[in-house]
């Protein structure tokens, strides 16, 4: 990382630079890199672009200050959190569930979030934690996967990009990144799951979930999962999982995606909103039971009342 | 944090409560009841602030008796509950209340009818079908939306009550490693082994 001590010394390269900016009177940030080069920019004022960062001595504690929700309720910007997500690996593939629902606070801002990221037709990176930490970066880690293709005439392995992504996330560790994120796909080792956090922490396993709706989502995919699930009970167990969170968390919702990976690359099932399947279920899908997903609805009618026989309904 | 569940089946309910003791990170007791017998047909599971939970329990459980003394006849579930939530609100409005969550199980003899309340300290009383308080929730909520039936018999009722402990073991950080069941029907209340 750049010394934050150049930025205010008057005497590094950096320096010149700030003057030619004032000079030009654009406000953008750029790095020292560009210093004594034209290669390919120019002019003195143009370059590498760079990160606007806060201008106090520690950007990262500034941030901290005014994004951490948990000691500080009241803080001034909220970051968006609150997620299910799943992904699971088994005889046929893996299959990749998420909820839709971004929250800034107790605020539902968006509830059509695209939380599963394509990075390229074999991999599928999910997006927990801050949603612009994740699309940026594993946006990013797309264009890396693709250099990778295009230097080694080979796609990259799911373990390779994973590894790509915990490697970029650690080197930003204690600077306010927040994702929680699998990346999963299928490479000539067969399907994979990688589970890449923020803190650093990188785990190959079959089975994940990840987000504030998590604990709800395996209450629901840890008793229905098994190796030999066809693909249709697969796809029906991470749809009835997303929607256990959707129905139990606040700040899970609103829709359900679902894609599978297969050796030819994932394909997107569908997207079902949590309230129809919740009262309908999800219509005319292989491997649904029929009927809403929903307590109420599945045990309608259904009474714990046991009156001795020939007496009447008490 | 202790954990209990608690759900209804066909005929009967059953309330399970772990059997730990904790004071910060060390386990004291592994073998405590936290499961009163109120009465003949009443269950209640009490947890939360320790020292609140055992002086509140054993406050209604003698009032219970009390009201069966004088009356020759044990409140049915519901009105114990009711009680049962209004001493646990008028406590919040005290000086220093109880911080005691609550499942209350009982069989209602004369309408043949099981109940479940679930009440948190805050007085807040709801009857469910299944309930659940501590981490234990967080895990086996989603999971009873999913797998219970409220025409259960009492061997697949336990076989789901399984589910929410092999669950809770599966994934929370501490486990406790034994639970005290009990289940109270039409026959009165018993222990079970799960």
């Amino acid at each position: 990382m750049n010394s934050f001590l150049t930025r205010y010394s008057s005497t590094a390269p950096e320096a010149d630079i700030r003057k030619a900016k004032e000079l030009y009177g654009e406000d953008e940030d750029f790095s020292e890199v560009m210093w004594g080069s034209t290669g390919g920019f120019g002019n003195l004022a143009s370059g590498v672009p760079m990160f606007k960062l806060p201008s106090v001595q520690d950007p990262a504690s500034f941030l901290r200050m005014h994004t951490d929700d948990h000691a500080d309720p009241s803080c001034r910007i909220k970051i968006k959190h609150g997620t299910t997500t799943l992904a699971f690996r088994f005889q046929g593939g893996v299959i990749v569930a998420v909820d839709s629902r971004a929250t800034a606070g107790s605020y539902v801002a968006s509830g059509t979030v695209k939380k599963v990221i394509e990075i390229n037709p074999y991999l599928l990176g999910t997006m927990a934690g801050g949603a612009a930490d994740c699309q940026y970066w594993e946006t990013y880690l797309g264009i890396q996967c693709r250099l990778h293709e295009l230097r080694n005439r080979e796609r990259i392995s799911v373990a390779a990009a994973s590894k790509y992504l915990s490697n970029l996330v650690y080197s930003y560790k204690g600077m306010g990144l927040s994702m929680g994120t699998m990346i999963c796909g299928w490479d000539k080792t067969g399907p994979a799951i990688f589970y890449v956090d923020s803190d650093g922490t990188r785990l190959k396993g079959d089975l994940f979930s990840v987000g504030s709706g998590s604990t709800f989502a395996y209450g629901v995919l840890d008793q229905g999962y098994r190796w030999d699930l066809t693909d249709e009970e697969a796809q029906e167990l991470g749809r009835r999982s997303i929607y256990a969170a959707g129905h139990r968390d606040a700040f899970s919702g609103n829709t359900v995606n679902l894609y599978h990976v297969k050796q030819d690359g994932w394909k997107f099932i569908g997207n079902y909103d949590v309230s129809e399947l919740h009262y309908n279920g999800p219509g005319d899908v292989p491997g649904a039971p029929g009927g809403g997903y929903g307590y109420d609805i599945r045990v309608a009618g259904r009474t714990s009342a046991n009156p001795p026989e020939g007496e009447g309904q008490a | 944090m202790d954990i209990s569940f608690a759900l209804v089946g066909k005929g009967y309910v059953i309330v399970a409560s772990d059997t730990t003791a904790a004071r910060s990170i060390v386990k004291m007791k592994v073998d405590e009841d936290k499961i009163k017998v109120l009465s003949p047909h009443l269950l209640m599971a009490y947890s939360g602030e320790p020292g609140d939970t055992v002086q509140f329990a054993e406050y209604i459980e003698r009032n219970i008796r009390l009201y069966t003394i004088r009356n020759t006849h044990a409140l049915r579930p519901p009105s114990a509950a009711s009680w049962i939530r209004r001493t646990l609100a008028d406590s919040l409005r005290s000086r220093r209340p109880y911080a005691v969550n609550l499942l209350i199980g009982g069989y209602d003899t004369s309408t043949h009818t099981p109940h479940l309340y679930w009440v948190d300290y805050l007085g807040t009383m709801s009857e469910v079908p299944f309930g659940a308080h501590g981490y234990g929730a967080y895990f086996g909520l989603s999971l009873l939306d999913r797998y219970h039936d409220p025409e259960a018999p009492l061997e697949e009722g336990l076989a789901t009550l399984r589910r929410c402990l092999d669950e809770v073991a599966k994934r929370l950080v501490v486990t406790p490693e034994k639970y005290k069941v009990k289940v109270v029907d039409k026959d009165g209340v018993r222990e079970v082994e799960i």
